[in-house]
């Protein structure tokens, strides 16, 4: 049984932003959304997550936060750029302190294009995440 | 109860207590999420998240910790198998109460914070909730005259009708142990951030698997404990539980989370109250030649 997309948990995390994507993110766990119909749970823990969802882009103190985040999931994970901050630094890619997108401080799997990223897309891009989810836990049982 | 009831007993509850448990914690599930105008997850989610924190990589914060765990999944399973085999009610209670202090030191063993604050608040609602059910064991004897749930469970009379302030304590107590709101201070059965998460912060993959594993032999087992109030009746048993269990999510949705020394005060006051009040009513009772 595939697992992994019937429960991906979720940890969420804003490297630098306008906190509109945030916003959009929280809207996911509404009534309205309501993800937890897939199994999607908001851990805000990265020990427990399986997902890593981050908005806004990566400045000089966000950077190793992010990176610990990441370091900290166990196997198999996946990390989803949601906006377009996360995606290559948005509006404030000629910022003084913008590192750039997400992808230069951890590999990005999925990335979610808007500003702000809707509800729809979103949820869209955890679903595109899920494939890969279980593509890389085939990978890590496959490895001695 | 001969060796072969005992053995097929014990071998129920360990197979069927974690498909029971599992079962209702998607209840519990779906109907906390109707009340909060949701639609929730499917019946099974429960099974999908503990099989896929299974599968989840092995990261070892501390070794130590780890051991300590098991010791919490195997003392939780000998308290049940003792209750379910008819054995003796006070070395379910100590032998529960020692499962929890083996939790308690696996959040200790590791470094974080988190984890320790978690830790301590673990071992506050365990002084909370502890009085009361060594007191329901109390009441049981004055009640029945034996410590054996075989006894107690196969006595003719309703223990509800002289025992209604233990069976209102021990519900009370009940929501500390699920873990449910206001009382949830070391860890939630939601999804939360840091300090409400507490006792579980440090564990990952199969480690947080083994802690939900080892609640949902808990959970059984506690609800055993209330089923004995209404043993002669079993279809009432089953409704009196399933009113018990949904107050509980009623309480869990509509509640705020309590500071620790609320906790404290209430559950003793209450305990003081309904359970030791029952206790010396009983007592006096007795003594008068009235059962
Ligand atoms: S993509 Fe737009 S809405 Fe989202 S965080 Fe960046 S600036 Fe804000």
């Amino acid at each position: 049984m595939k697992l992994f997309q019937k429960s991906p948990w979720i940890i969420h995390y804003d490297g630098a932003s306008c906190n509109g994507c945030d916003i959009e993110v929280l809207a996911c766990l509404t009534p309205r959304y309501d993800v937890e119909r897939f199994g999607i749970i908001n851990t805000g823990n990265p020990k427990h997550a399986d997902i890593l969802l981050i908005t806004g882009y990566i400045n000089e103190q966000s950077q190793p936060v992010v990176r610990t985040i990441y370091e900290q999931m166990p196997e198999p994970k996946v990390v989803v750029a949601i906006g377009i901050c996360a995606t290559s630094g948005g509006i404030f890619r000629e910022c003084y302190n913008t590192k750039g997108g997400v992808d230069s401080t951890i590999p990005v799997d999925v990335y979610v294009p808007g500003c702000a990223a809707r509800p729809e897309s979103i949820i869209d891009g955890v679903v595109q995440a899920l494939a890969i989810l279980e593509r890389k836990k085939k990978e890590m049982a496959a490895r001695p | 109860m001969n060796l072969t009831h005992a053995i097929l007993a014990a071998l129920l509850y360990i197979v069927a207590a974690p498909v029971l448990a599992g079962l209702l914690a998607g209840v519990d599930r779906i109907i906390s999420a109707r009340m909060q105008a949701r639609i929730g997850p499917p019946l099974l989610q429960p099974f999908y998240d503990l099989f896929k924190l299974f599968q989840k990589e092995r990261i070892a914060v501390n070794k130590t910790g780890h051991f300590f765990l098991l010791g919490y999944l195997l003392f939780t399973i000998i308290a049940g198998v003792e209750f379910f085999i008819g054995g003796d009610l006070l070395i379910v209670i100590f032998a529960l109460a020692l499962g929890s202090v083996f939790f308690v030191l696996g959040a200790f063993a590791a470094g974080s914070p988190y984890s320790h604050i978690g830790a301590e608040r673990e071992l506050i609602q365990l002084m909370a909730s502890e009085p009361m059910l060594i007191l329901s064991a109390m009441g049981f004897y004055v009640a029945t005259g034996s410590f054996q749930v075989h006894d107690i469970w196969s006595r003719p009379d309703l223990l509800i009708v002289i025992l209604p302030g233990m069976f209102a304590g021990l519900v009370y107590v009940l929501t500390i142990k699920l873990r449910k709101s206001p009382f949830d201070l070391a860890t939630s059965h939601h999804a939360h951030q840091e300090i409400v998460k507490g006792i579980t912060t440090e564990f990952s993959g199969p480690y947080l698997a083994v802690i939900e594993l080892a609640h949902w032999y808990e959970t059984i087992l506690l609800l055993g404990f209330l089923y004995l109030f209404f043993a002669p009746w079993p279809w009432l048993a089953v409704l009196a539980l399933a009113a018990v269990y949904f107050l509980e999510i009623l309480a869990d949705n509509t509640n705020a989370r309590l500071y620790w020394q609320w906790v404290l005060r209430s559950s003793w006051i209450f305990t003081a109250v309904a359970g030791a009040g029952n206790l010396v009513v009983l007592y006096y009772l007795s003594r008068g030649g009235t059962p």
